[in-house]
């Protein structure tokens, strides 16, 4: 043990055996970890690498029709996928989002056609209706302690169930005194777009930059030591069950007006498949299930991949079958890259 | 004896502390004098409820029973900000680190320093860290980096440097030094020397080396089976009555 060393210091050095060296990094490989370790980077690469591999295939992929197209497809997920991140990195799930993003659209509909209230007006109760679902499942799991798994199972076929029972199943039209409104909310080319990158770019600096981000993140980390240091994770993972139900049912509007029709299958027969996407995308961008970390930037990206995927498939004419079988393969490799990655960036620790 | 004492009013005083947690009685009554400015050394067995007062104290559990009185007048700690707001701050003997969080937003940890915007001051929070830390002499690579790339001595470090520079009046610490080597648990000892010899901060350390702590604090209390069953000016006792103490009622169990 030398004198100068650690002298009058707790601590020491830092790595244990066997990891990387870390003494005076080149700057260059700064860099390179910094890009690396950021894994909206990685999915960047491939979304980027995608909309050149099926543009050489096909021109049309880049047309203004197609770009309008791929944005379509991206949005709506993008949205729901805000708050599955903001969820999945506070430790919970929802997997009752699907329905409420059917159900949005109903509500709307009900209160114009049946209750003659303003347009708008029904446009936000549809919203904070979904809130309230959202409030729902997360005082089931928060005070009643059930599994959000099993809370929000539950939650998907009850909403599903009460969207079917008072539709008969039967589709709807977009209300008359609404179709003003289109345009703005999903008709419009870009405006599904729009309103995507307002709330991503919302959501990100909301987990990135604000007190509930950060207390986001500590109760997905490690819920005990939050709790402890008095954060309230109870109210944390209420709010962001509500901003969940919330977004879906925005999302499941804006698709109801872009489409122009509010159909009871939009989510598939179980009420499941946005949901599905969604958590695919937030899984894809690199958000992890463990909770503790995620990023609403890269499930933005990671809707855009799944969209470029199904989009340029169906443009150079392959069948739309192996879709699914490039699906599986992008979530289990991110999959493999996120627990990978976060090994690499742990290695100083045991 | 019941009747609040003398010149002035403990900085902390317990009386008659009660908790269960369903069927296991962690705390079955605890009474329990802090002076201002003094530093407490709190022992007793693994499972005697030591981390059960603490949080207690800190407002992270409620007690079933009794009273908490600060500087003589009684309170009800409601929450763990609570508390904090009445001056007491904790390390908990988990320690309370978020892996995922670096450093310095694990320092300032639901104490987030927040601009006109509401957004976090990132900058002020890590300069601050930084300084407290080199203050402390706390050899860490940059507070930039996660908590979870840190080593055990060094985490509990953090959590020190987070409650000592709280700026609380009652601190409590869980095992401070249990992972600490020999040097930087001096260093430790050193910093709550230092506070003490300040005067505005009273301690209460809880501890299984009784020899590392005995030179800092002012008095010993013993907890066993829920109960406060020793109470000495540090003067008066040695690490060697404390052992005998403990061993002895180990004995006497082991016989009947
Ligand atoms: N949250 C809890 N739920 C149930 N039982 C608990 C809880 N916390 C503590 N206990 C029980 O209360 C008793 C006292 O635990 P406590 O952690 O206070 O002991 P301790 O004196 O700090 O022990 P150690 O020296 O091992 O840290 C133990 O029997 C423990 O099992
Ligand atoms: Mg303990």
């Amino acid at each position: 043990m030398s004198e100068t060393t650690a002298r009058d210091t707790i601590g020491g050095d830092l790595p244990g055996p066997g990891s990387p060296p870390q003494r005076q990094p080149g700057r260059l490989r700064l860099a390179f970890d910094a890009f690396v370790v950021r894994r909206e980077a990685t999915i960047f690469i491939v979304a980027v690498g995608l909309l050149l591999y099926f543009w050489a295939n096909n021109e049309d992929f880049l047309s203004h029709n197609n770009l309008v197209n791929l944005s379509q497809q991206t949005a709506p997920y993008a949205i729901i996928a805000t708050g599955v991140v903001l969820l999945l990195v506070c430790g919970e799930i929802d997997l009752s989002v699907g329905s409420v993003f059917v159900l949005a659209p109903f509500l709307m509909h009900y209160m114009v056609d049946f209750y003659g209230v303003y347009p708008i007006v029904a446009i936000i109760g549809s919203v904070l209706a979904g809130a309230a679902i959202g409030l729902a499942n997360g005082l089931i799991v928060v005070v009643l302690r059930v599994p959000s798994f099993v809370a929000t199972l539950g939650m998907l076929f009850l909403v599903l169930g009460i969207m079917l029972t008072t539709s008969h199943a039967y589709p709807a039209a977009i209300p008359e005194a609404a179709e003003g409104l289109a345009g703005w909310f999903g008709q419009a080319d870009w405006s599904e777009l729009i309103w995507c990158l307002i709330i991503v770019a919302f959501f990100h600096i909301v987990l990135t930059r604000s007190r509930w981000g950060l207390h986001t993140v500590a109760t997905g980390g490690n819920p005990l030591g939050a709790s402890e240091a008095g954060i309230r994770t109870g109210r944390i993972k209420i709010g962001n069950f509500m901003v969940t139900s919330s977004l879906g049912a925005f999302a499941g509007i804006l698709e109801a007006f872009r489409v122009n029709s509010i159909d009871p299958s939009a989510a598939g027969a179980d009420g499941a498949a946005p949901m599905l996407v969604a958590v695919s995308a937030a899984v894809i961008g690199g958000t992890a299930l463990a909770g503790g970390s995620g990023t609403v930037v890269g499930a933005l990206l990671g809707a855009l991949v799944l969209a470029e995927l199904r989009n340029g498939f169906n443009l150079i004419g392959i069948s739309a079958n192996p879709f699914n079988i490039i699906l599986g393969l992008a979530i289990i490799i991110s999959m493999v890259l996120n627990v990978h990655l976060t090994r690499l960036r742990r290695a100083g620790r045991r | 004896m019941n009747t609040v004492p003398v010149t002035t009013a403990p900085a902390l005083a317990v009386e008659h502390l009660a908790k269960g947690f369903g069927a296991v009685t962690a705390l079955r009554d605890v009474n329990l004098r802090l002076e201002k400015g003094e530093v407490l050394a709190l022992v007793g067995d693994n499972g005697a409820g030591k981390s059960t007062l603490l949080k207690i104290l800190c407002g992270f559990h409620r007690p079933d029973t009794g009273r908490i009185l600060l500087d003589g007048e009684e309170v009800v700690l409601k929450s763990v900000d609570h508390a904090r707001s009445l001056g007491i701050d904790a390390v908990y003997q988990d320690l309370a680190l978020v892996n995922e969080l670096t450093v310095y937003h694990n320092m300032f940890l639901n104490r987030e320093r927040v601009g006109r915007t509401r957004l976090l001051h990132n900058r002020t929070m890590r300069r601050i860290a930084q300084e407290h830390l080199d203050e402390m002499g706390v050899n860490i690579p940059s507070v930039d980096v996660e908590v979870a790339k840190l080593s055990g001595g060094q985490r509990q470090a953090i959590a020190v440097a987070r409650s000592v520079y709280s700026e609380a009046r009652i601190l409590l610490l869980d095992e401070p030094l249990a992972a600490m080597g020999a040097k930087e648990g001096a260093l430790i000892l050193d910093l709550v020397g230092d506070l003490k010899a300040r005067g505005e901060v009273s301690i209460i350390i809880i501890a299984h080396n009784y020899a590392q702590v005995f030179e800092v604090c002012d008095r010993v209390n013993l907890l066993q089976h829920g109960e406060i069953t020793f109470d000495k000016r540090t003067a008066e006792t040695s690490v060697g009555e404390l052992t005998d103490l403990v061993v002895e009622e180990y004995r006497r169990s082991r016989a009947t």
